[in-house]
């Protein structure tokens, strides 16, 4: 059996733009740098390897979307499974977001969890309102993204006086349902939310169409808003 | 309806106290405070209209209906296997309770019998259900004192328990596994295994529960002697449960009227002396490791047969007999189509939930939906008993005394 | 649960009292129900009490529309020591349903008399704080009557999405 020897050159060839691989050419580089004997060509070189370089806007949606303070909003049922995300098994603490503030002066993310009353409904949007802007909403279960189980005189669906960002389905959702939501949240915030579905089977190119006027203003959205300062039926 | 609306904030507001008695000659301002209904030591969304003087609670009205849901107009509309997943999500802690006091409500109804090892079943699961709703109790009620860390020693052991639930019917919560007549399905190979070594680790646990919290000075000082109620008070607004254990009734309806196979196992039923909020703390502890010998004695009892009725008016056939059998095949369909017809007739059917007397009232008019249903759901009478506990203690009392009460909000909104 | 015979005379026992404060009896799946007269409800359940029945477990509203009168009110009552339940049935009609509270009987009714009122619309002569308890105090409508609509609200899809308010754009 015949044994090939051969001396290996760098693991990774040196790129334009990235600093070299080898550990003792860096140090020999940043040595420099700090004496001031790099110059011209080589020091903009240097610089260019060593400045990760983005915009502010996307830097600070990382920071946000990173670091999101969830306000504790349980109503029902899942606030049970969302208690269960805390809890160690889906721990949301390696995600950065276990600082669950009870004032919504301090959160900045409104996890609606279980169904809305229309009693409730006017107490959760004046608590929306307090909240600092960025702020988002994630409308957690069937019962307040759409009706759930109960569709009938005393719930009202959380899109119809407040935005909701993300919502998440089941009955209750499952912790990872949840986390999976919190997570498309995150990718919204940082900008680049997945397409979903239409990634997945190449189907680009079939939003719904809007309803002609809407897009420039034209026509009005029918909307039905709650008067802020008012919290009658309580 | 000769009812004035118009002065209900007057009367909402309406304080009890005399200013005068407040004793010292002097009297301070009455300050009346909004606790809730967004609040994070409200289990659920509660709203309590606190009268202060100082620190001292001297009137409580507790505000409701903020997570009403019309689950009993609901549920006259649907068929009554479709009624069983709606009526579940009423006390949200305690689902399987929910369902088999529904259950049994029409089973009275329909005089059909449930096979021994359905009822076996049902033991284990209601069991499991009681131990995951006192573990969510005591993990948030020591989250309300202070003692953080015990919230997620808890939550550790209940996702063991929904572990076992999602092993037999596939869902955490609200499991549906209850049906008219039985089970929904029999447990599968793991189940029995799975579950012993829970038991086996389950009382172990308990103990380090215990000793983290029972010898620390702060939860002594917040719970002992703080809001006793005697028992006649509590019997006179009508409580059961471990409130009413905790002052000395054993009334228990699992030893007092038995159903579903209780009394065919050995429990002891615990039970306290004063009434405080150390002994509610202490009866619900002691009946984690009550439910744990329950739950292995019905495992390993366990006996063979049909997991739900086999009058197939009632229950679904299994489904191999779809392909072989044709009245099997009329069967399915029309249960699935239009439900099984009850006869009329009226039933209240009361179990032990874990908060104390659950009961379900279910009035049939001889069509496949129900005329009326409606839970007595102990939550909600057990709040009335809020205010003659916290007359006269400090609002952090007020806090632990809540705690221990242990409301559930969907129970006592509906 | 008392049987048919114990019920019987339970009954009597109550007429004997006052004559038209029972108006029947029912006994049917090992349930006794005792069916009174809206207006001596509160003799009824002292007599009830002083034969032991001290513990109130249930006190709710049932609509048996079509049938008139049309709204009842139901009191299952408990035997702690016996362990027996019995029930008291009352119907009012629609018209005028007024019906003597039992909170001085039994305290713990205060919030189930309130729930029947604020579902039903059954009005308790005597009740300390009788207004709505689960829905809204300016809600119009009694909720559980047979004839109240079960309401909701469509389903918000992308293509009526503009009824929403939303970040949808």
């Amino acid at each position: 059996m015949e044994v090939k020897r051969e001396v290996l050159g760098p693991a990774h060839p040196e790129q334009p733009g990235q600093a070299p691989a080898d550990f003792r050419a860096r140090q020999l580089l940043a040595r420099d740098m700090l004496r001031g004997d790099l110059e011209g060509e080589a020091l903009e070189r240097f610089v260019e390897q060593s400045i990760m370089t983005t915009t502010l806007e996307k830097a600070v949606s990382w920071s946000q979307g990173n670091s999101l303070y969830p306000m504790t909003f349980g109503l029902a049922c899942c606030a049970i499974e969302m208690m269960s995300i805390v809890g160690a098994r889906m721990d949301i603490a390696r995600f950065g977001w276990e600082a669950f503030r009870a004032s919504p002066r301090q959160a900045d993310l409104l996890i609606l969890s279980g169904r809305v009353s229309v009693k409730m409904a006017p107490v959760i949007r004046r608590i929306y309102d307090q909240m600092l802007e960025p702020r988002w909403a994630i409308s957690m279960g069937a019962c307040c993204s759409s009706m759930g189980v109960f569709n009938n005189y005393a719930l009202v669906p959380s899109d119809k006086f407040m935005p909701i960002d993300v919502h998440v389905p089941g009955c209750p959702p499952r912790p990872e349902a949840l986390m999976h939501g919190i997570l498309r949240l995150r990718s919204k915030i940082h900008g680049h939310s997945p397409d979903g579905w239409r990634e997945r089977y190449d189907a680009v190119g079939t939003e719904e169409v809007l309803p002609a006027g809407e897009a420039d203003g034209t026509r009005e959205a029918a909307i039905n808003i709650f008067p802020g300062g008012d919290t009658a039926g309580a | 309806m000769a009812l004035d609306t118009a002065d209900y904030r007057k009367r909402e507001e309406s304080i009890t106290y005399a200013a005068e008695t407040a004793g010292q000659g002097q009297t301070h301002e009455l300050l009346t405070l909004n606790i809730g209904p967004h609040h994070p030591a409200t289990h659920g969304v509660l709203r309590l209209l606190a009268t202060l003087e100082g620190e001292v609670v001297r009137d409580i009205k507790p505000i409701i209906g903020y997570v009403h849901t019309g689950i009993e107009k609901t549920a006259e509309q649907k068929s009554y296997w479709k009624v069983i997943p709606v009526i579940e999500r009423m006390d949200y802690l305690s689902y399987y309770f929910n369902a088999m006091a529904f259950c049994g409500a029409v089973e009275t109804l329909v005089d059909v019998e449930v096979p021994p090892r359905a009822q076996y079943l049902r033991v284990i699961h209601l069991e499991l259900n009681r131990i995951m709703s006192h573990l969510v109790w005591l993990g948030t009620s020591a989250l309300d004192l202070g003692a953080i860390s015990m919230f997620w020693y808890c939550f550790r052991e209940r996702e063991t328990i929904l572990d076992l639930f999602e092993m037999s019917s596939g869902q955490r919560m609200h499991t549906r596994y209850f049906q008219v007549g039985g089970v929904i399905e029999d447990i599968p190979r793991g189940f029995a295994t799975k579950l012993r070594k829970f038991l086996a680790d389950m009382p172990t646990r308990a103990d380090q529960y215990a000793d983290l919290l029972e010898k620390n000075q702060i939860v002594l000082e917040r719970l002992r002697g703080i809001c006793p109620l005697d028992e006649e008070t509590l019997l006179k607004i009508g409580v059961t449960g471990p409130l009413l254990r905790a002052a000395g009734n054993p009334w228990d309806l699992r030893k007092a009227a038995p159903y579903s196979s209780y009394d065919k196992f050995e429990f002891k039923i615990p039970v306290g002396t004063v009434g405080d909020n150390y002994d509610r703390y202490r009866v619900r502890h002691a009946e984690i490791y009550e439910s744990v010998k329950i739950i292995s004695q019905a495992l390993e009892g366990l006996p063979e047969g049909p997991y739900i009725t086999p009058d197939r008016k009632i229950a679904l056939p299994p489904r191999h007999e779809l392909a072989t059998s044709m009245e099997a095949l009329i069967h399915h369909f029309k249960l699935v189509t239009e439900g099984f017809r009850v006869p009329a007739g009226e039933a209240y059917y009361p179990i032990e939930g874990p908060r104390g007397e659950l009961g379900c009232f279910v009035r049939a008019d001889g069509s496949a939906k129900p005329a009326r249903v409606h839970m007595r759901d102990p939550s909600f009478v057990h709040l009335q008993a809020l205010e003659p506990m916290v007359k006269g203690a400090y609002i952090a009392d007020l806090i632990a005394t809540l705690a221990m009460l242990d409301p559930i909000l969907g129970g006592i909104d509906r | 649960m008392p049987d048919a015979t114990g019920l019987e005379l339970t009954a009597h026992e109550l007429r004997d009292h006052s004559a038209e404060s029972i108006l029947g009896t029912d006994f049917q799946r090992g349930r006794a129900v005792l069916l009174a007269a809206p207006d001596h409800i509160t003799d009824v359940l002292a007599a009830l009490m002083g034969k032991g029945y001290t513990f109130l477990a249930s006190l709710h509203g049932v609509d048996y529309y079509p049938e008139e009168p049309r709204l009842g009110v139901l009191y299952e009552l408990l035997d702690m020591h016996e362990v027996d339940r019995i029930t008291v049935k009352i119907r009012v009609g629609i018209d005028d349903p007024r019906v003597p509270t039992a909170t001085g009987l039994f305290p713990g009714a205060e919030f189930p008399e309130r729930e029947v009122y604020d579902m039903f619309g059954v009005v308790f002569d005597g009740h300390p704080d009788l207004r709505r308890i689960l829905m809204p105090e300016d809600f119009e409508g009694f909720p559980q009557r047979r004839d109240f609509p079960v309401g909701g609200e469509p389903v918000l899809f992308t293509f009526n999405e503009e009824q929403s308010y939303g970040k949808w754009q």
